[in-house]
């Protein structure tokens, strides 16, 4: 639930990045970070396993200026990815309004992206939110494996798997090289924003 | 949403009962790791964003855990430095009231101004 404060008209929206573990969640955070470092009033906060694995969330704050007087600011985290840190991911999700499901286009990862999927509409109902109606961005990553000789699946498959019904808009996606980072967030923010904006415009 | 009178009485309860006590910085925010309220003396600098969403995240962490030992919360917490110390409390379901000092200050002062500070803020959010 977006927080709007109307005396000092701010709003800060929070926008959650999930996928399962090693999919790029992280690396989307970080690509932002070095673009916009100019933008961005702190440095990124990360907690991470000592092997730089995400432990329990990252943190990016940035301004996106001002919507009819007021002063936008856009909080991205990211979860945990690794099965085990369910609990963690579940409460980086308390007050989300928007999601980018960031699913890894690998052929051996195409069940791990659809059990995530399926864990996501678990923990948003533990919220009362449903995945349908809540905002939400699909990002196939990885495209830059496409010429290395990996297998990796088709766009096509990765929609009927985990997009066909939710029917969002979807990504494919770099974030190693940022390829689509940068339209896969702004399409959540002009997402969630038109979604609150009934509440503060 | 909170209107313009309870955001000014939240302010005026942690100006009156912590800042002019001597409190360095108190932070009210939401259980999501956004900030409602900020204020400090003045003297020192904190990036309160980024200290917000590492709060929540701590405050979610422990009340996860509580739930596992079958306690239904910890509505305290309270992490000793050399210098500065912070003080966490829950308001209700929704809010978390932060407050930092540094070691000129008793931690029962605080834990006193602090209680009264949650019931005026209590009484705020009821009076809609």
């Amino acid at each position: 639930m977006a927080l709007i404060n109307v005396k000092t008209r701010e709003v800060q929206i929070k926008i959650v990045y999930y996928g399962p573990g090693r999919g790029g969640k992280t690396t989307n955070l970080e690509y932002i970070n070095k673009k916009y470092r100019d933008q961005i009033k702190t440095e990124m906060v990360s907690l991470k396993t000592q092997d730089d694995r995400t432990l329990f969330f990252d943190f990016l704050p940035f301004d996106v200026g001002q919507i009819k007087g007021f002063d936008v600011t856009i909080q991205l985290y990211t979860v945990p990815g690794q099965a085990k840190y369910n609990a963690t991911r579940r409460l980086v999700l308390r007050g989300v309004d928007g999601i980018v499901f960031v699913a890894d286009l690998q052929k051996e990862q195409r069940k791990k992206n659809i059990e995530s999927l399926n864990q996501l509409y678990e923990n948003l109902e533990t919220y009362r939110i449903d995945l349908f109606k809540i905002p939400l961005v699909m990002q196939y990553n990885k495209i830059d494996l496409k010429n290395s000789g990996n297998e990796i699946l088709p766009t096509e498959i990765l929609q009927k798997d985990l997009n066909s019904v939710l029917g969002a808009p979807a990504f494919e996606a770099s974030a190693l090289s940022g390829g689509n980072v940068i339209p896969t967030l702004r399409k959540i923010i002009t997402l969630t924003l038109s979604s609150i904006q009934d509440q503060i415009f | 949403m909170f209107n313009q009178s309870q955001l000014d009485a939240i302010d005026s309860a942690i100006l009156t009962n912590l800042i002019e006590s001597g409190i360095d910085h108190v932070i009210f925010m939401n259980m999501a790791g956004n900030t409602i309220a900020k204020h400090n003396n003045g003297k020192s600098r904190l990036d309160s964003t980024a200290f917000a969403a590492l709060a929540a995240g701590n405050f979610a962490a422990v009340d996860a855990m509580a739930k596992l030992v079958g306690e239904s919360e910890f509505s305290l917490l309270f992490h000793k430095g050399e210098k500065l110390s912070i003080h966490f409390s829950k308001v209700n379901e929704e809010t978390l009231l932060i407050t930092m000092f540094n070691k000129d200050i008793a931690l029962g002062l605080v834990r006193l101004k602090v209680a009264e500070t949650v019931k005026e803020i209590i009484h705020i959010l009821d009076d809609k």
